[in-house]
């Protein structure tokens, strides 16, 4: 009973803290969406009017809305596999016994992780040009037309996906980097006395002891990029015709920009669910294919 | 969710920190000014000859970027820690009038004798009043001209730059025949601003009975849609955003367009951007009209009290002084910010310089957009519509319809209190 009570006053003061700087806000922010608070309530708050559901239902009606979410989507199902593959593939040459100057590749491919967002943008943006980028230098060189990277609204998402994942790779590469190094090096002598080749190596010894890593890394590589703003935000300011406004910058526009604060935090409750279903499936997932 | 969470955290403790500024030491008159960007530089150069004849007002100004300064007004005025005297985007300033964060100015005015609305442009001045009630005074303006190619005009046989659309669109057809890889005109697709400048051309206003729906279906309107949309359908502009463009100035020297319509600022850009070979070529006009020389948008900031300040008195004696003929002078010397006041326009430096004649002229006749805080989101929308139109997916009479729809749908709060009267 004692030690009950002392472990409470032990957790009391970090308990008390989660509450008032996270559910308190939370909740707060729940009471605001079920207004229509704007910038007329906040100068006298007799403008405000209670709208109950009406703010998610007017959302569910509003085609960007959608447009959004669909941008979303597309940016998370390229760029989480395209991220995690480039992550695992330089993990791995880095990691090889072969590979030659290990500590300038480690940091070349972090590099791009902690530079300025805004000044690579600016680089990628000359990079994406369509008269006189890089990129569309070296597609005339194999003899293929320009490609309005930018302009183009079908293909601006795609281009979009590979600056970001350009720009975020290295971050889970060190993650799959510590992952790869704490396999015991046992293991693969062993395979290699009962002649495993190297991809049979990779498939039963690295994947499988990488799984907890991987689990992790897509979880949060998952939760990253269904926040997307930052990208498009510099890149293209969600344009051409709106195919890259993603949710959060929907979100951003309408809150920070217009100042209807009410139903920028419907969008915040929306994206909360369905990035909390998304993770629900993945554990479920992830959890079946552990038990295997 | 995260990010909202962080945001109101950050302003809270904005907030408070601005609240630990604010104590008055001393007896004398301490005012906080708040400037943007490169105002705020040349408002402490300004100031120090007032503050030398007045040693009992000490002024702290402060600098804040353009980017996040609607954002920390907004702030400020939640947690009552508004400055004394502002600079305010003529665009903001129906938002902070709304929001009644605003002293009118009518009283001082008309007690003052340095000030006299009559020698102010009248579009600018105009643009600060709400209703009828004056809450700003112009500081500077700005507004969108034409600035074009003589050499390419010339070359094409047009020796002065067109007056009235029709005159415009023989010229850029003629351009575009000579130089058929090149454009004639850049009308970036993420502003709103060249759109807008065509349509205050035109009589109907843009929003009806008194802002509460928008007037986007009326005949004049499509005018402007059809012949703003008709530019791109023939190639003549670029169906470009600014942002894809890497430097417009070197694009404008290469020829890449001819016509460009912009604001003032970029007067000193062209000056020192473009090689020496292409300082000859180029010159500034007055907006071509629908009917010969019309209107622009007038734009600008100004100087605004706020209501909670408590200090108007002398807060009004820094606006008079800032508006001094010979102070605007220096101001226009130290930015390039272009003057309100024609009699400011006398400044040498200004007399000499020929790109600016036309913006003085164009300011002449210089319009203010709709007055309603909702302002520049429904301006959004209607660059946004007519992106669309500029692909090909609406037609001119359905974007007109959507803009009136999406208008409407953005004003409905508005209509609610007009309603209710707790608003003006």
């Amino acid at each position: 009973m004692k030690a009950e009570r002392a472990a409470w006053l032990l957790v009391g003061p970090a308990l008390l803290v989660i509450a008032v700087f996270f559910f308190v806000p939370v909740l707060a922010a729940f009471a605001l969406s079920l207004t229509d608070f704007d910038i007329y309530a906040l100068a006298d708050l007799r403008n405000l009017r209670f709208v109950g559901a009406d703010n998610y239902l007017t959302l569910l009606a509003t085609p960007l809305f959608w447009r959004a979410l669909g941008n979303t989507l597309y940016f998370v199902v390229l760029g989480v596999p395209l991220s995690i593959g480039a992550s695992l593939g330089a993990a791995l040459l880095v990691n090889a016994k072969l590979a030659w100057l290990k500590p300038f590749f480690r940091t070349a491919f972090f590099a791009p992780v902690v530079t300025s967002m805004v000044a690579v943008a600016v680089i990628w943006r000359y990079l994406y040009h369509t008269r006189y980028g890089f990129i569309n230098y070296v597609l005339d060189l194999l003899g293929l037309g320009p490609v309005d990277w930018l302009g183009d609204p079908h293909i601006s998402m795609t281009a979009i996906v590979l600056f970001a994942v350009w720009k975020n790779f290295g971050y889970n590469m060190i993650i799959f980097l510590a992952g790869l190094q704490a396999i015991p090096a046992e293991l693969y002598e062993a395979a290699e006395l009962d002649g495993a080749r190297p991809l049979a190596m990779l498939r039963h010894i690295t994947l499988p002891a990488l799984a907890p890593t991987m689990f992790m890394v897509s979880i949060l590589t998952m939760a990253g990029y269904f926040q997307l703003f930052a990208e498009p935000y510099v890149m293209t300011e969600g344009g051409p015709l709106q195919s890259t406004v993603s949710v959060l910058y929907f979100m951003y526009e309408q809150g920070f920009k217009w100042w209807n604060l009410g139903s920028a935090t419907a969008v915040a409750f929306v994206l909360f669910l369905l990035m909390f279903a998304v993770t629900l499936l993945q554990m479920r997932l992830a959890g079946r294919g552990m038990e295997e | 969710m995260n990010r909202t969470r962080r945001r109101l955290t950050l302003a809270l403790a904005g907030a408070g920190l601005a609240a630990g500024c604010t104590r008055s030491g001393g007896d004398a008159v301490r005012l906080r000014f708040w400037a943007m960007g490169r105002e705020g530089e040349a408002a402490k150069e300004l100031l120090a000859p007032f503050e030398q004849a007045n040693p009992h007002i000490r002024i702290e100004v402060q600098q804040m970027p353009w980017t996040s300064a609607q954002e920390k007004l907004l702030t400020a005025f939640a947690g009552d820690v508004s400055p004394d005297i502002c600079q305010l985007g003529n665009t903001w300033l129906p938002q902070f009038a709304a929001l009644r964060a605003l002293t009118p100015l009518d009283a001082p005015l008309a007690a003052s004798t340095a000030l006299d609305a009559r020698d102010y442009f009248p579009g600018i001045w105009d643009a600060n009043r709400v209703g009828a009630t004056l809450y700003g005074i112009p500081w500077y303006v700005d507004t969108r001209a034409l600035y074009y190619r003589k050499d390419l005009l010339a070359r094409t046989g047009f020796a002065r730059p067109p007056r009235d659309w029709a005159e415009w669109t023989r010229s850029m057809a003629a351009l575009k025949a000579r130089s058929p890889s090149d454009y004639a005109v850049l009308l970036p697709l993420n502003e709103f601003e060249p759109l807008l400048a065509l349509a205050l051309q035109q009589d109907a206003p843009l929003l009806r009975e008194d802002g509460r729906y928008g007037n986007f279906r009326s005949a004049d309107f499509k005018r402007t849609l059809s012949f703003y949309a008709g530019i791109f359908r023939r190639e003549w502009a670029p169906a470009l955003s600014n942002t894809q463009i890497s430097n417009v100035w070197d694009e404008f020297g290469n020829g890449f367009f001819s016509y460009y319509i912009s604001g003032p600022w970029n007067i000193a850009e062209f000056k020192r951007r473009l090689p020496a070979d292409k300082q000859g070529v180029w010159m500034t006009a007055p907006l071509p009209g629908p009917n010969g020389p019309s209107a622009s948008i007038a734009g600008g900031s100004s100087l605004v009290v706020f209501r909670s300040s408590r200090h108007p008195k002398e807060a009004w004696q820094v606006i008079e002084y800032l508006s001094r003929p010979e102070v605007q002078g220096r101001f226009y010397q130290l930015t390039g910010d272009l003057p309100p006041r024609r009699s400011a326009w006398a400044e040498p430096s200004l007399t000499r310089d020929p790109y600016a004649a036309a913006f003085g002229d164009q300011l002449e006749r210089a319009k203010s957009p709709p007055k309603v805080p909702e302002w520049e989101r429904i301006a959004t929308e209607m660059r946004l519509v007519t992106e669309a139109v500029v692909a090909g997916r609406l037609s001119v009479d359905e974007a007109a319809a959507e803009l009136d729809a999406r208008a409407d749908r953005i004003l409905e709060k508005r209509r609610w209190m007009l309603a209710r009267g707790s608003v003006q």
